[in-house]
């Protein structure tokens, strides 16, 4: 098969060269393929803060480091001209039942919540998926988490007011857990800049 | 505490094999009997640790600092194809006969998408080098159990009066099927 | 054996994932859907098709020793590709398959026709052996994910013809397993009765 003597200098070699030339083809095409990807991310951003924050025409975008949690969260302040119509933060939870579920909320100024979208998430289909569908996640809308115990909103198993998914608990707890993130860090912002 | 957490979570919530379709091939392929089945576990128990912490090295000193990200495929499998060629080496020398009983699978362990599978998990969901570590020792453990587990519910199967369209492969998977949703049954214990 | 029987007989006689038991990850991660099923077996035999071009062409430049890394290493290259070019050009099918497009890499599929053909015989035989196996493979696990997505979801490719859940388990785990279970003794009754 293999005319080649497998001698410990050709191996060597021979792994190095094909190592060295698949290094590049991946590179190349990773330069290639950089525009898009990150065209692509730009595009699902815009589009999740659209639906929380309907009606912007341009936006402020900051970093700020939550409470808990080991990322900052992203703070989107949204004006439709001049006037601020509200603050979509792109917020996040480790505790969904397949870990990482990230939620762009949007806030409006008095800080009722607008709407809430999902944006990354490897929840059980069928099941934790549910939570991107409007007759969970339209439980949040117009609330206010200054109305509640703590700021905080909580399933009702929790002596809260959402609607857990059925089979779905921890999906569900892990939903709040992120809006609950996001509210306590636009509170913070909020009092920072007073 | 959160390292306990991790173990439940990959042993029995999120078991690799029975709800993360990771490793397949071998528990399909291995799993015949006890002996190879225990043999190949504890290979699998030392390749997985030791390729996840070096890949997570890898990716958090060379490829995330320059900007390499794209060379995780290549870079990740070449360490683990080398660790199965060490593994093989040390076990020749050091135990010829599990050597002997391993045979093909020895080298099948490169191409066992859990162990990649795990290593990639583990940059995913953002581990710490210790959290990453227990996660692929809990892994392993996970598989071992799947493994077991399957060996011994085919060892029975032999002895079952199976229709005979669904001899074999069939039946088996089936079987698989039935265990994982007893598995599912763990759902709720820890998420992680 | 000619080129038309080299081609074809990735599809039933030695189709890798319900006889020759190959692949099994990807085939029962990611047929949730049939869409989902489609889209990695096209991925996959994109792969397939150069890696056992690039193998078959460079055969004989190569030690014996390390062919299975190298034939690796070669693989790699192109899901990097893959792998890429989805996240850019097919962000939602990317992120469906998440990470089992990476996983290619270690399909058995792939690294077993490099080794068993493609690193054996002539570029044109490697290339169609490449593209029938792929094919076969994508039709194994379009046909498991259409049977998933019907039971499970009364829907066909994204076509919902039932307004209802669908029995769930089917797009679950254990659903997986028992699919192909039953897909491979049909296949296998069928193909006894072809040869009978």
């Amino acid at each position: 098969m293999a005319k080649k003597e497998s001698t410990f200098l050709n191996m060597f070699l021979t792994l190095l060269i094909v190592t060295a030339i698949s290094s590049l083809a991946a590179s190349a095409v990773y330069n290639l393929t950089k525009g898009p990807i990150a065209e692509v991310a730009r595009l699902k951003q815009q589009k999740a803060i659209e639906q929380v924050m309907p009606g912007f025409t341009s936006y402020n975008e900051f970093k700020v480091m939550p409470e808990t949690g080991k990322d900052s969260l992203i703070f989107f302040k949204a004006f439709k001209g001049e006037e601020e119509i509200g603050v979509a933060i792109n917020s996040y939870t480790y505790v969904g039942y397949s870990g990482l579920i990230k939620i762009m909320v949007g806030f409006q100024p008095d800080g009722a919540i607008e709407n809430v979208e999902v944006l990354v998430q490897k929840e059980t289909p069928g099941l934790g998926t549910k939570m991107a569908e409007p007759k969970f996640k339209d439980q949040f809308v117009g609330k206010n988490l200054a109305d509640f115990n703590n700021h905080e909103i909580l399933v009702t198993k929790d002596g809260g007011v959402i609607d857990a998914i059925t089979a779905a608990t921890i999906t569900s707890r892990a939903f709040c857990d992120a809006v609950n993130r996001a509210y306590r860090a636009l509170e913070e912002n909020k009092k920072e800049n007073k | 505490m959160e390292y306990i957490i991790i173990i439940i979570g990959s042993v029995l919530v999120s078991n690799i094999v029975l709800a993360n379709f990771l490793g397949i091939c071998p528990f399909l392929g291995v799993s015949g009997k006890l002996t190879t089945a225990s043999g190949m576990s504890g290979a699998v128990l030392f390749v997985m640790t030791v390729a996840t912490i070096i890949t997570w090295l890898i990716q958090n000193y060379i490829l995330d600092p320059f900007g390499l990200g794209f060379l995780q495929t290549i870079s990740f499998i070449l360490v683990i194809a080398s660790l199965v060629q060490v593994v093989e080496i040390i076990l020749k020398k050091v135990s010829p006969p599990l050597y002997q009983a391993l045979g093909v699978f020895l080298p099948l362990i490169t191409t066992n998408c859990a162990i990649l599978g795990v290593a990639l998990l583990a940059i995913q969901k953002e581990y710490s080098l210790v959290e990453g570590t227990v996660y692929a020792v809990g892994n392993s453990m996970g598989f071992a159990l799947a493994l077991i587990l399957f060996a011994g519910l085919r060892e029975h199967l032999e002895l079952m009066d199976v229709p005979k369209g669904m001899r074999g492969m069939p039946i088996a998977l089936v079987v698989a099927g039935i265990l994982s949703l007893a598995f599912m049954g763990f759902a709720n214990l820890v998420s992680i | 054996m000619n080129q038309m029987q080299n081609f074809t007989k990735g599809f039933f006689k030695e189709n890798p994932v319900f006889v020759m038991l190959l692949g099994m990850c990807p085939a029962l991660a990611v047929t949730n859907s049939a869409v989902n099923g489609l889209g990695m077996g096209l991925a996959t035999t994109f792969v397939l098709v150069m890696s056992n071009f690039v193998i078959s062409l460079i055969k004989n430049l190569i030690p014996s020793k390390v062919r299975i890394p190298t034939f690796i290493v070669v693989i790699a290259s192109f899901v990097t590709i893959v792998d890429l070019s989805m996240a850019g050009f097919l962000p939602g099918l990317h992120e469906q398959l998440g990470i089992f497009i990476p996983l290619i890499v270690v399909n058995c599929v792939v690294l077993g026709r490099a080794e068993a053909f493609a690193s054996k015989n002539t570029l044109g035989s490697s290339i169609v052996d490449g593209l029938g196996m792929g094919l076969g493979f994508a039709m194994a696990l379009t046909m498991l994910g259409a049977v998933r997505e019907i039971f499970g979801n009364y829907s066909f490719f994204g076509y919902k013809f039932i307004d209802a859940d669908g029995i769930l388990v089917f797009i679950l785990s254990p659903g997986a397993f028992i699919a192909l279970g039953f897909l491979i003794a049909l296949v296998n009754q069928i193909t006894k009765k072809a040869k009978a």
